[in-house]
């Protein structure tokens, strides 16, 4: 049962997260990109199988295998993943903020306003 | 062989980066002399590191002393030293050019420094979740590199760049946390193994892992259908970004070349060398999209950017058609490295003469140096489609007698010729318009800057030399793809590494 609400909260999570990206607007992309990542994170916390009531860290007396505790690797990978994807996050948004400014546009193929003609560049 | 050194070219950079940041604000002009000094010594030691690696020994160093799978390790084998040293010299090119650019913002050597870290300890790391983190630091870098002075342009293809590599990011992960749930662990000769054991049952997950590896990958080698940001992107990068990041395709050749000789390529199991027809398919059909879009592109730089996706579909496809064909794509990946970074920075010396008309393909001012650029354009074109003299001629020489009785020889040839047809064309009609289809030169136009000269002197230097040294650099590329041919060899290399005893207790 609970394999099954993981499974299908990863799922819900992803769909959400892929329909989002696909949309034309920065901000729906970013969201969906947010969504993407907690469902990344859910599934490798997953991969290291659910237990409940089962510590990472070995005890005295407890034979030292898997039956007994929780993987611990999985939750370090995870921390990693959650501090890049939220660094990453960050980045897309100032990088959304500028184009929207920049452009006047929050489109994320935002119709430049020279298309066809070259863009100046202050000489080197 | 236990080797502690090999951390040097990921701490390296990222030291003369955290030096550089402390000294930013009371000694700006530190920056270049420190961020120049780090290359130059990455570069030495990437040479001492090609020494090493011909030695026959894959050289391995346990971060943290932890025996092998469990902890960190950095392993050197034959092609992650060709790598090492490819990077340094195209980062020594691109760093003498951008010296102008740098000072338009700051942290732009900082930046570049961290790209170098994230490149080198990619080509270094031993496990696949490292490999995702040298991933991110590259990628981090690269966003900001890109970006660095960026006008309306380069931040919509900067924002396309960082979104497609965001989702590769995620499935990255989830690439190697299935392999992770399935084998229970990410050091890569660890995982050769339980690959080669793996249970009937498992072994859907595991190919689907493999799979979404090669989606990870083919974002990052710009391998069809997921190479279409990549003429864009290089193409509003500046001159001397766009020439390092002729490398960066290459970090995901490296991955596909890893995976699929490495992980799914040792021993005799059920999913050794699954896969390759539909890696080689992916490289004709990139060879073909990259050859049509050059011939479609209307400006020059993402003319050169089409290049880098023939360069790239070729090698993909190459790799798979056996180890002298993996050779020859060794050897001819230096040279059109080296070649595309050139044709980038010479690309950006031209626009720069051309006034507002830059670099596209329309009747401008004529460049100020029409025989100094031209005859550059010409050498670089040479090489970039593989003319003889240059090396790309016997790299191409090589695949394709490597290739004559493999079986996807009639679409492998067809491919590499008829590119290097269509590239040799657009690349010919491109010079005409740019150097005699023109008005009279604009008097405001500068002469070729000296950090642009000399980052282009570094790259014909670097492919004078490949040219030159082609017999020694031939027997190593040969070399390469044995080794890479014997996954045994790294295997038994990264395992049988002892920890270093700690110190008190050694006798």
């Amino acid at each position: 049962m609970t394999a099954w609400l993981v499974a299908s909260a990863l799922g819900v999570l992803t769909a959400c997260g892929v329909w989002l990206c696909l949309r034309a607007r920065t901000f729906d992309v970013v969201l969906g990109l947010t969504l993407l990542s907690y469902a990344v994170n859910v599934f490798i916390f997953v991969m290291g199988r659910l237990s409940f009531e089962a510590p990472p860290i070995v005890r005295p007396g407890v034979p030292a295998t898997l039956a007994y505790y929780a993987d611990p690797l999985p939750q370090a990978l995870v921390l990693t993943a959650i501090v890049i994807a939220f660094a990453m996050t960050a980045l897309v948004l100032v990088l959304a903020l500028k184009s929207r400014f920049v452009n006047d546009s929050d489109a994320c193929d935002p119709v430049l306003p020279d298309a066809g003609t070259p863009a100046k560049r202050p000489p080197e | 062989m236990s080797a502690p050194w090999l951390v040097v070219p990921v701490v390296l950079p990222l030291l003369m980066t955290a030096v550089m940041l402390l000294c930013e604000r009371w000694r700006p002009s530190w920056q270049l002399p420190l961020s120049l000094l780090s290359t130059l010594l990455l570069l030495a030691v990437a040479v001492a590191l090609v020494r090493v690696a011909d030695t026959e020994t894959i050289a391995v160093t346990l971060v943290g002393n932890w025996k092998a799978p469990f902890g960190i390790v950095l392993v050197l084998d034959r092609l992650a030293a060709m790598l090492l040293l490819l990077t340094a010299v195209v980062a020594l090119a691109s760093l003498l050019a951008s010296v102008t650019l740098a000072r338009r913002g700051p942290h732009f050597q900082a930046f570049f420094q961290i790209q170098l870290a994230g490149l080198n300890g990619a080509f270094l790391t031993g496990d696949l979740f490292n490999l995702f983190v040298f991933f991110e630091v590259l990628l981090i870098a690269s966003y900001a590199l890109l970006l660095h002075d960026a006008g309306a342009r380069a931040l919509r293809a900067g924002m396309h760049y960082v979104i497609i590599n965001l989702v590769g990011s995620a499935l990255f992960l989830l690439a190697a946390t299935l392999l992770y749930g399935v084998t229970g662990t990410l050091n890569f000769a660890d995982l050769a193994l339980q690959l080669q054991q793996l249970p009937a049952h498992d072994q859907g997950l595991a190919q689907a892992a493999g799979l979404l590896l090669l989606v990870v990958f083919g974002i990052k080698a710009a391998v069809l259908p997921l190479g279409f940001w990549l003429p864009a992107t290089y193409g509003a990068a500046p001159g001397p970004v766009a020439a390092l990041f002729a490398i960066m395709t290459k970090v995901g050749f490296y991955g596909v070349v890893r995976t699929s000789m490495l992980l799914f390529g040792a021993g005799e199991a059920a999913l050794t060398g699954w896969g390759a027809e539909a890696i080689f398919a992916l490289g004709i059909f990139t060879v073909a999209f990259g050859a049509f879009s050059a011939l479609s592109s209307v400006r020059l730089t993402t003319l050169i950017g089409s290049l880098v996706l023939v360069s790239t579909g070729t090698l993909v496809g190459a790799s798979t058609l056996g180890e002298p064909a993996l050779a020859g794509a060794l050897f001819y990946m230096v040279h059109s490295t080296l070649a595309m970074a050139l044709l980038f920075l010479l690309v950006h010396a031209i626009g720069l003469q051309r006034g507002a008309i830059e670099d596209h393909f329309a009747v401008g001012p004529a460049v100020a140096q029409p025989v100094l650029l031209g005859s550059l354009f010409v050498v670089g074109a040479g090489a970039a489609v593989g003319l003889p003299p240059l090396a790309g001629f016997v790299g191409k020489v090589l695949m394709l007698s490597a290739t004559v009785n493999a079986p996807g020889a009639a679409w492998f040839w067809t491919a590499l010729l008829g590119s290097g047809l269509l590239a040799l064309y657009v690349l010919a009609r491109a010079g005409s318009l740019v150097f005699w289809n023109t008005q009279p030169a604009t008097d405001t136009a500068a002469p070729l800057s000296w950090p642009s000269a000399a980052g282009i002197t570094v790259l014909l230097v670097a492919s004078l030399a490949w040219m030159v040294l082609a017999d020694p650099a031939t027997r190593f590329a040969t070399a390469t793809a044995r080794q890479l041919a014997q996954p045994g060899l790294y295997i038994d290399a990264v395992l049988q590494t002892a920890p270093v005893p700690p110190p008190g207790k050694e006798h």
